[in-house]
């Protein structure tokens, strides 16, 4: 445990001190800002105290945030050759891909922890529900919590980061919107299991305030699949032939 | 602390990089690992260090292996890879203090063993800035100081020297020797003065294989190179010198010296050098031989003759 806050701490400080950390929560807030209170479908607009928006389009924010700031993570080690140093310290891979994990978490929980005057304003303007909005907000953690673990694989195979950025992209996309929009076009079996593949009948239920065990099941599933990989393709060089 | 290697196999897309390769390495030695590029050093150091699994064979450090105990073995180990990778966007301190916690320096301690080697890595005018900020050099110093971090039993320096100036130069080698006389020191080169300045014993692989063992006295010995002779030879025509040596016995080539008049390099066969017979010769013909120095085989020679085939 020791060995995975070190470092989780490193990589958060390199974010603070690179610029990354601040240009993410800028835009970040400045996206989800503009759609939740300035747009024609916004807050004023709908007349009602909820935040419904704002979890929509936080949602689509990290598809696109969450993968520049993990396509860094293995891709820059892979490339400038750290990667050798880091893993002949006494840490095992798991460490390395854990600590890298929590400091892309700690750094979301610290953007969302951002837009919590949305919650305070909004709370002041309506009668809210908190707990579809605790809801809310526990559905983006675990979705920024998946998109991170694919990330982390997608910075895991290539030492190139705008490979490693398209590669999360393009695995972001289909669990967001293809596979549920695939599984419209088959009836049966198929369909279901596409749905259910896809992010969005997840991330819907549990922000509409249905914490269901097969939704955290589901998205720990993905979470850990994606770990599993890139610890895979950090010990692809321990195989012997 | 031992470093015990046992018939190490390390195979690359069926190309054997490390070929069968044993050897030990004790507490309080130096070893000097060469060889031609592609030799397998490097392949055989990111093996001892835990980088990559041997395709067969062991190696034990302390007692632990790599394959059972890489967790143990890491911690004994201070290792600077070939090409020194460090973040360069990293402050010097920031970056000594990580690599001492991911160590296992306890917290009261870091403090002063970073203070320690910014000291003997003379890094004291570079602590705070970026290490992408920082020359070749200094970076190298960075990356030494990062391997010796947390007192390491067993130091392992994949071309330790490579971008320093001769003067640091001097120092990593005085430092070397002096981390090596209660340590284990493995360390890769080309600079083959390096070795013989620094090293205990000398480790030459060729093709993934063992081809020869011993200190520099050792392999000058065995080795089968000639031995060569420099003679300032005057008052004499050129060509009646030359002529004239050649028919010494043991003589095997007698060449001018570039750049330095009157003088001539003689190579004779190993343990037969006649330096009697040059002189003999030249107080029989009236030449004046005023300058004659003999010359050691050449580590460089041994090498080349070691692996090439």
């Amino acid at each position: 445990m020791k060995q995975i806050l070190i470092i989780a701490h490193k990589e958060l400080q390199s974010f603070f001190d690179s610029l990354i950390a601040y240009v993410l929560l800028v835009a970040f807030l400045g996206f989800t800002g503009f759609f939740t209170w300035l747009l024609e479908s916004d807050i004023f607009f709908i007349k009602q105290a909820t935040l419904a928006a704002f979890f929509f389009y936080a949602n689509w924010a990290f598809l696109i945030f969450i993968p520049a700031i993990t396509m860094k993570m293995l891709a820059e080690e892979n490339k400038s050759g750290t990667i050798e140093l880091l893993l002949t310290k006494p840490v095992t891979n798991w460490q390395v891909l854990c600590g890298k994990f929590l400091a892309c978490f700690a750094l979301i929980v610290f953007a969302l922890l951002c837009t919590l005057p949305y919650y305070i304003t909004v709370a002041n303007l309506g009668k809210v529900d908190h707990g579809v909005i605790f809801c809310g907000y526990f559905a983006l953690l675990l979705v920024s919590a998946a998109y991170i673990s694919i990330g982390i694989f997608a910075s895991s195979i290539t030492s190139n980061q705008i490979i490693s950025f398209l590669i999360a992209i393009v695995i972001g996309i289909f669990f967001q919107f293809i596979f549920s929009l695939v599984s419209a076009i088959f009836t049966g079996p198929v369909g279901d299991t596409l749905n259910y593949l896809g992010f969005m009948s997840h991330y819907d239920s549990i922000s509409r305030g249905v914490i269901d065990s097969r939704d955290l099941i589901y998205f720990g599933s993905i979470i850990f699949l994606g770990m599993i990989l890139s610890e895979l393709s950090l010990a692809k060089r321990t195989i012997s032939e | 602390m031992e470093v015990i290697i046992k018939n190490l196999v390390k195979k690359y897309d069926g190309r054997k990089a490390v070929d069968g390769i044993s050897f030990q390495v004790n507490k309080g030695e130096v070893l000097g690992f060469l060889g031609p590029n592609g030799a397998g050093k490097s392949t055989t150091m990111k093996i001892i260090t835990c980088y990559l699994a041997p395709t067969e064979g062991d190696v034990e450090v302390g007692g632990f292996s790599i394959l059972k105990e890489p967790e143990k073995v890491k911690q004994l180990i201070g290792y600077l890879p070939e090409n020194n990778p460090l973040y360069l966007d990293m402050p010097v301190i920031e970056y000594l203090e990580f690599s001492a916690l991911l160590q296992g320096v306890t917290k009261d301690k870091v403090q002063g063993r970073i203070r320690e080697m910014i000291r003997v890595c003379g890094l004291m005018g570079e602590k705070h800035k970026l290490i992408g900020e920082l020359s070749k050099g200094y970076r190298q110093r960075v990356g030494l100081a990062q391997a010796m971090i947390h007192d390491p039993q067993v130091l392992i320096l994949d071309e330790p020297t490579t971008g320093l100036d001769p003067n640091q130069i001097i120092e990593i080698r005085k430092l070397i020797k002096e981390i090596g006389k209660e340590k284990t020191v493995i360390l890769s080169t080309h600079i083959l003065p390096e070795v013989e300045a620094t090293c205990d014993r000398i480790l030459i692989i060729n093709n993934g294989k063992i081809v020869a063992d011993g200190t520099a006295k050792n392999l000058r010995n065995q080795s089968k190179g000639q031995e060569v002779i420099q003679v300032k030879i005057e008052d004499g025509v050129k060509n009646d010198i030359i002529e004239g040596l050649k028919t010494i016995p043991f003589v095997i080539k007698v060449d001018e010296v570039m750049g330095k008049e009157n003088g001539y390099e003689i190579h004779t066969e190993k343990m037969g050098a006649p330096k009697r017979d040059i002189f003999k010769m030249c107080v029989d013909r009236g030449w004046v031989l005023t300058e004659m120095t003999p010359f050691e085989t050449r580590l460089e020679d041994i090498f080349h003759d070691l692996t090439t085939n």
